[in-house]
């Protein structure tokens, strides 16, 4: 069994809503534990307002957490992350039509956290925007372009390179797929499982899509009203479900005999 | 598509807002180009002084010698037409200056951060708007005394507040993109944050707005020398063209303020062709 890379420990979030009499707490996440071992792909699936997104975000380190800790390779990472922190994971978002500055070329891009992290001489920068390049499958005729002239796809693959620029052993897909094509979808999803399994790469896959969960991960977590409600292998977690919100989003999921039914 | 349109060389793509047809900022560069050369080259324009009094030609219309004619005082108009231009665009430029600083860094900040440095700064900046603008320049100038630099200080204190609400809607709408997080989770700080990907999303605003701020400032320099404030007598300007060739609109002498209004109309034009055609070829493609 291989080692966990990412764990978080009975992480709690809490929102403060409203002001004066108004005034309210809203738990968002409340002691949920969460593991991701080393090459492994892990799906977490909720409905919206779930706090698959906080989770993400609290992992990230783009929302502090009021309880709980968080793990990387069995250390505990600080609640302000320093660059070495960051260069261990890194976060692919949702849209790529907003996660990625519309004025700066994907080479500036690239080079903008080559440069921050001081991790390449400047000579060399250049050879690893093209080596990302092609790890993502976009041609380097593309270096010099920016966001407007490239295509969801293109763009979700450019952040994709972006986040991979530091060497991270841990990405996290917060619904990375979800405002692309059906088509797209699947390309995009098919280059996260070469990229495991070229980079040895560990990813924790947020999503609401069942089917797509079900094709890429290893395990699956099932979160509801901030708490992990399942968390078990694709396979049996699909075919023998045991909390009764897994049962339900599962056969929430359009399938074809019905519409086959209906017709008749 | 995507290819072909990346292939094209990079000067030519920063370029594509001006190439294609974008007449109003054309008609804006050359106003604004024409009246500017007309201040600079004053002196090569005029054999005149625009304050040397000749009370033996008072009040003459075109003629030979003096092609605009002459003011109650023998001035030769055309003359202070030139400098007045001068003394007017030069100090309208850069008081759009400070404020168009402040206002845009203060903005930024405000923005980005939000938290209680926000909520003061726009409390304050609440407070200016409240009152009208021109009770408060003028009161300003009263206070300051006249002269240029009390114009300059006067119109800094107000107008760095147009300038910091602009930026900071603007940069609040641009915070909320994922690029913004995307940086953050990339471990680069605040402040290179602010400077490369908020900023150069948030300044065409504070740019577009400049130009017509430009405008805004000859007014309000036109209107003080108009009531007597500011700019001292004998210095050529436009307000205090105005404002002396008024007493004599009823004897027929219309050509005394008509013209230097007409120069106050035709540069604000001038600035606001500018400023709508920069919104246009500004405007980035996303």
């Amino acid at each position: 069994m291989s080692k966990p890379i990412f764990e978080a420990r009975d992480v709690s979030v809490t929102f403060n809503v409203g002001r004066g009499r108004n005034k309210s707490q809203v738990h968002a996440l409340k002691k949920v534990s969460l593991d991701v071992n080393e090459g492994e792909i892990v799906g977490l699936v909720g409905e919206s307002g779930s706090g698959k997104s906080t989770l993400a975000r609290v992992a990230i380190g783009l929302q502090k957490q009021n309880s709980g800790e968080l793990f990387y390779a069995g250390q505990a990472l600080p609640k302000v992350r320093t660059l070495e922190d960051r260069r261990k994971m890194q976060m692919i978002f949702q849209d790529p039509y907003s996660s990625l500055d519309p004025r700066m070329s994907v080479k500036q891009a690239i080079f903008e956290l080559l440069d921050t992290h001081n991790v390449l001489p400047k000579e060399k920068r250049l050879d690893r925007c093209k080596e990302l390049l092609s790890l993502v499958k976009l041609p380097e005729s593309l270096l010099d372009s920016r966001p407007y002239a490239m295509s969801g796809g293109q763009r979700q693959r450019v952040a994709i390179a972006r986040a991979l620029s530091l060497n991270p052993q841990f990405l996290i897909a917060d619904e990375a797929v979800s405002a692309l094509d059906v088509s797209v979808q699947a390309s995009i999803i098919n280059l996260l499982s070469d990229l495991r399994d070229s980079l040895k790469l560990s990813i924790l896959f947020i999503s609401h899509d069942l089917a797509i969960v079900r094709l890429l991960c290893d395990r699956v977590n099932v979160i509801n009203l901030g708490e992990i409600v399942e968390s078990s292998p694709t396979l049996s977690l699909f075919d023998n479900p045991q909390h009764a919100y897994t049962r339900q989003l599962i056969s929430a999921v359009p399938k074809l005999d019905a519409i086959v039914r209906n017709a008749n | 598509m995507s290819t072909s349109l990346s292939l094209r060389p990079n000067i030519l793509s920063r370029l594509r807002g001006f190439r294609v047809n974008n007449f109003r900022l054309y008609l804006g560069i050359f106003i604004i180009f024409v009246v500017v050369a007309m201040a600079v080259l004053a002196s090569h324009l005029t054999k005149f002084d625009p304050i040397s009094q000749d009370l033996l030609n008072t009040l003459q219309g075109g003629t030979a010698e003096h092609f605009l004619g002459t003011d109650n005082l023998g001035r030769d108009v055309w003359s202070r037409l030139l400098y007045g231009g001068r003394t007017d665009l030069f100090l309208a430029s850069i008081a759009v200056l400070a404020p168009f600083v402040i206002g845009t860094v203060v903005g930024a900040i405000c923005g980005y951060f939000s938290g209680w440095v926000d909520t003061l700064v726009m409390r304050i900046a609440d407070v200016v708007v409240a009152f009208p603008f021109y009770v408060l320049v003028i009161s300003l100038v009263f206070i300051l005394g006249n002269g240029v630099g009390s114009i300059f200080i006067a119109i800094s204190l107000v107008s760095w507040v147009a300038y910091a609400r602009i930026v900071r809607a603007e940069t609040m709408i641009v915070r909320s993109k994922e690029f913004i997080e995307a940086a953050q989770t990339g471990g680069i700080s605040n402040q290179k944050i602010i400077t490369r990907h908020v900023l150069p999303n948030v300044i065409t605003q504070a740019i577009v707005y400049a130009m017509s701020d430009i405008v805004l400032n000859i007014g309000v320099i036109v209107t003080l020398s108009y009531f007597g404030l500011g700019i001292v007598p004998p210095t050529p300007d436009w307000g205090r063209m105005i404002a002396e060739g008024q007493q004599f609109l009823a004897g027929g002498y219309y050509a005394l303020t008509i013209l230097p209004a007409l120069a106050v109309v035709i540069t604000s034009l001038g600035l606001s062709f500018i400023g709508d055609g920069l919104a246009v070829a500004l405007r980035v493609k996303r």
